[in-house]
């Protein structure tokens, strides 16, 4: 059972959309803001209210890929694979994350819940191939060095 | 609040008079690539510095004797990979810095800003040359600008410097001189063509939306700019969002809607945030909302975000996202003119599409047709990567030839590298090469060739790229963005993916290109959508211009490139090799033999090609051989 405080978020959310279909995408959108991921019961809760079946909302959110039903570390990374990125080279980016953090293709958030590692298939910051995204952040130039710096730093960072 | 025409032009006059009296204005770019090489930190120093100093207002105070002064954060100055860019402003003139560090900022106040001296060591240098203005910059005054007029010159989420640089005086025109039919009327005849990679005539388009029955209309903005390697609409929504929103208001004008709808990629925060505070400024005076300047026009400004589906930039997907559903295309007819956003006449264009409208009502639809070609009017922003010197944001007339983008602006090849080809329009293009250097590139021009315009991606490849292993890159973009709806893209793409594998891994055969060819042409000819109709253009495109490369890696085993993992060859040169036994250590899976002192032997049979050994070797002995 979630808390009752995720439901009050989840209202919070729907008043300020309105209850109706066209407002799901961004309700899941900024629950997932809240939470890093989409906790399936309160898409339930979410479908329920703004009168749109169980089964619609579940089609609608499995559908696109930034929807994640998993919980999400701290630090979202993506690692970009577009066409600029890729052909400078970003697959040992991917690898080196995935190697110093233990992450597979399958594997894609550490135990303690604080890294999440993706790619996406473009950043819009290809003059600065190849890149990384940081939850919000572009990080420009990468290479397997700079991984090991950043990963670093981030850790350091979470202890504040 | 602006509530009606003398407003609006008061307004106008003020942010001009504001303009005009700086002595000197800061321009850090604020561009998403910029931001990531840190150029907020750079913004913030050259606050602090100027705050410090004596005799200097931020503000305007029109009588004041100090020396006006502003710190601005611009839109994309274009030559990205040079970033931060800075450019200091002083009347007519303006130096461009590149790759400015915090510690420079101090330099470049006192020189530059309060001295009229120039830092050097800080100015855009190519082939031995430094550049001051950045119109001399080769990359910049070879380009025609347009859209992204405004980008790099003003700060883009003020709506005052919007206005001064002329911002809404082609709306206001639209809004009292011109009656809607004129509107539609001036922009069929300008010519100008969707640059969402279709090039379909936006006036007519226009034109089919005003003569709907139905009156509730909407217009809807592409921002869903998913071709991997393209970053032009990203970089007008985030550096110039106001004139988007403009033309958009124009064209809400011209076919009777009240509501526009502007769909932008998930990845793109930056570009939500600058569209969201643009519309809230213009809530906040009353240019958005219900009469607008005091006139019957009303108008509603909304954003989207995306989730993260390629498909959603096809119209019929980006309207059903929008909706609120799987972003799925639909069968057509109906056509998004007739039955769009919740069955309703729909306009929709992309970005740059409406970028161009402010200008081309302003200035007339014959001087926006003595830019470009005859079938293409008009500027192109391209983003323009790879194996590229200059890699950046550029905008040239429709018409300009390969070889002036690539040598001149682009500043040629990085490394000394040979050029190889340039893959246009992403996962839906085609590549180009070599004996297609001259061609002047518009819609139809490029068709002939296999590739397209698309919508602008122009990514630079060299010897070091491999055509096969870029056409599985692109097979495996689109196929993992099918969005599954009919077969043949489906199934179509999974199965090109597979066989392109294979042949990646040196283990295809001659018989599977012409399987390939098959599905490929399928595909093409049966997908429900444009996503599935050019998924297959990457693989056709590179069988045509590179079958060698494919047949070589079919039947000799070999990848010139040496980018294709299964067919790397590590030998160890006896020339360099001590013996020392290292790699034998380091290699993971016991591939690697020999007696101490003398020259190690890399068994390829066992080998997996994980690039220990030659990582390790001290004596840099370990070669592969393609």
């Amino acid at each position: 059972m979630l808390d009752q405080s995720y439901y009050d978020k989840a209202d919070e959310i729907i008043a300020f959309y309105g209850k109706k279909q066209a407002s799901l995408i961004p309700i899941m959108q900024d629950i997932q803001g809240v939470y890093r991921y989409l906790p399936g019961e309160l898409l339930t809760y979410v479908a329920e209210q703004i009168g749109i079946t169980e089964a619609k909302a579940y089609s609608v959110a499995t559908f696109y890929e930034n929807f994640s039903f998993e919980a999400k570390g701290k630090y979202i990374i993506k690692v970009c694979d577009g066409t600029a990125c890729h052909v400078r080279k970003s697959t040992p980016i991917l690898e080196a994350f995935q190697k110093e953090l233990g992450l597979s293709a399958k594997k894609h958030t550490t135990d303690d819940m604080m890294f999440t590692v993706e790619t996406v298939s473009c950043l819009g910051a290809c003059g600065l191939a190849p890149t990384v995204m940081v939850n919000e952040e572009v990080h420009p130039r990468m290479t397997p060095e700079k991984v090991l710096e950043l990963i670093h730093e981030l850790r350091g960072d979470s202890d504040d | 609040m602006i509530e009606n025409r003398e407003d609006l032009i008061k307004s106008q006059e003020a942010a001009t008079r504001e303009f005009s009296s700086y002595d000197c204005r800061i321009l850090v770019c604020s561009g998403t690539g910029c931001i990531a090489t840190g150029s907020q930190k750079i913004y913030d120093e050259f606050l602090k510095i100027v705050k410090d100093t004596p005799g200097i207002r931020l503000d305007f105070a029109p009588h004041d004797e100090a020396t006006h002064m502003g710190v601005k954060k611009t839109g994309c100055q274009g030559v990205c990979e040079l970033g931060p860019l800075v450019r200091v402003q002083k009347g007519d003139k303006t130096v461009q810095y590149t790759k400015v560090k915090v510690s420079d900022c101090k330099e470049i106040f006192e020189r530059s800003v309060l001295g009229d001296d120039v830092v050097e060591s800080l100015l855009y240098t190519q082939k031995g040359v430094k550049y001051k203005s950045p119109e001399e910059i080769p990359f910049i005054a070879k380009q025609t600008r347009i859209v992204l007029e405004n980008c790099g010159k003003y700060d883009a989420e003020s709506f005052d410097e919007y206005l001064a640089s002329g911002g809404f005086s082609a709306f206001r025109k639209a809004l009292f001189e011109m009656t809607p039919a004129e509107v539609v009327d001036e922009v069929d005849k300008s010519g100008l063509r969707g640059r969402g990679g279709g090039g379909f005539p936006a006036g007519r388009k226009w034109k089919q939306v005003a003569r709907q029955p139905e009156k509730e209309r909407y217009v809807v903005c592409n921002g869903d700019e998913g071709d991997p390697g393209a970053f032009m609409d990203g970089s007008v929504m985030e550096g110039d969002p106001y004139k988007l929103i403009e033309g958009m208001m124009i064209a809400g004008y011209a076919v009777g809607s009240q509501n526009g709808y502007i769909y932008v990629r998930a990845e793109y925060p930056m570009s939500v945030a600058r569209l969201r505070h643009a519309i809230a400024e213009l809530e906040k005076r009353h240019m958005l909302g219900d009469n607008i300047l005091g006139t019957d026009f009303s108008f509603h400004m909304h954003i989207n975000r995306g989730a993260g589906a390629f498909v959603c930039g096809e119209g019929s997907a980006l309207t059903a996202s929008i909706e609120g559903n799987r972003g799925m295309p639909r069968v057509k007819p109906p056509r998004t003119v007739e039955k769009g956003l919740w069955a309703k006449p729909t306009v929709l264009n992309n970005v740059e599409t409406y970028a161009n409208v402010p200008k081309i009502i302003l200035k007339g639809s014959d001087w926006y047709r003595t830019i470009g070609t005859e079938g293409t009017p008009g500027t192109k922003t391209f983003s323009l990567t790879g194996s590229i010197q200059n890699t950046g944001l550029i905008e040239v007339p429709m018409g300009t030839t390969l070889r002036e983008i690539i040598f001149d602006i682009g500043g040629g090849m990085k490394d000394d590298g040979v050029f190889k080809a340039v893959q246009i329009g992403g996962p839906s293009g085609g590549c180009l090469t070599e004996q297609h250097l001259d061609v002047p590139l518009d819609f139809e021009s490029i068709k002939k060739f296999g590739a397209i315009i698309g919508s602008g991606g122009l990514v630079v490849m060299d010897s070091h790229t491999c055509m096969v292993e870029v056409a599985r890159f692109f097979m495996s973009f689109t196929q993992r963005e099918s969005c599954g709806k009919c077969v043949p893209c489906r199934e179509g793409t999974k199965r090109m993916l597979e066989i392109l594998e294979k042949i990646v891994a040196g283990k295809g055969e001659l018989s599977d290109l012409d399987k390939l060819e098959e599905l490929a042409e399928m595909v093409k000819s049966m997908a429900l959508c444009g996503l599935g109709k050019s998924a297959p253009l990457p693989v056709l495109s590179t069988l045509k211009l590179f079958r060698d490369e494919y047949e070589e890696h079919i039947t000799e085993k070999k990848c010139k490139a040496k980018v294709c993992t299964a067919m790397r060859r590590f030998i160890i040169n006896p020339e360099y090799c001590k013996g020392c036994g290292k790699c034998a250590k380091n290699c993971p899976v016991g591939a690697i033999t020999g007696v101490r002192k003398e020259c190690y032997h890399i068994d390829p049979e066992i080998c997996i090609k994980c690039e220990a050994c030659k990582d390790n070797c001290a004596f840099d002995a370990i070669y592969i051989e393609a």
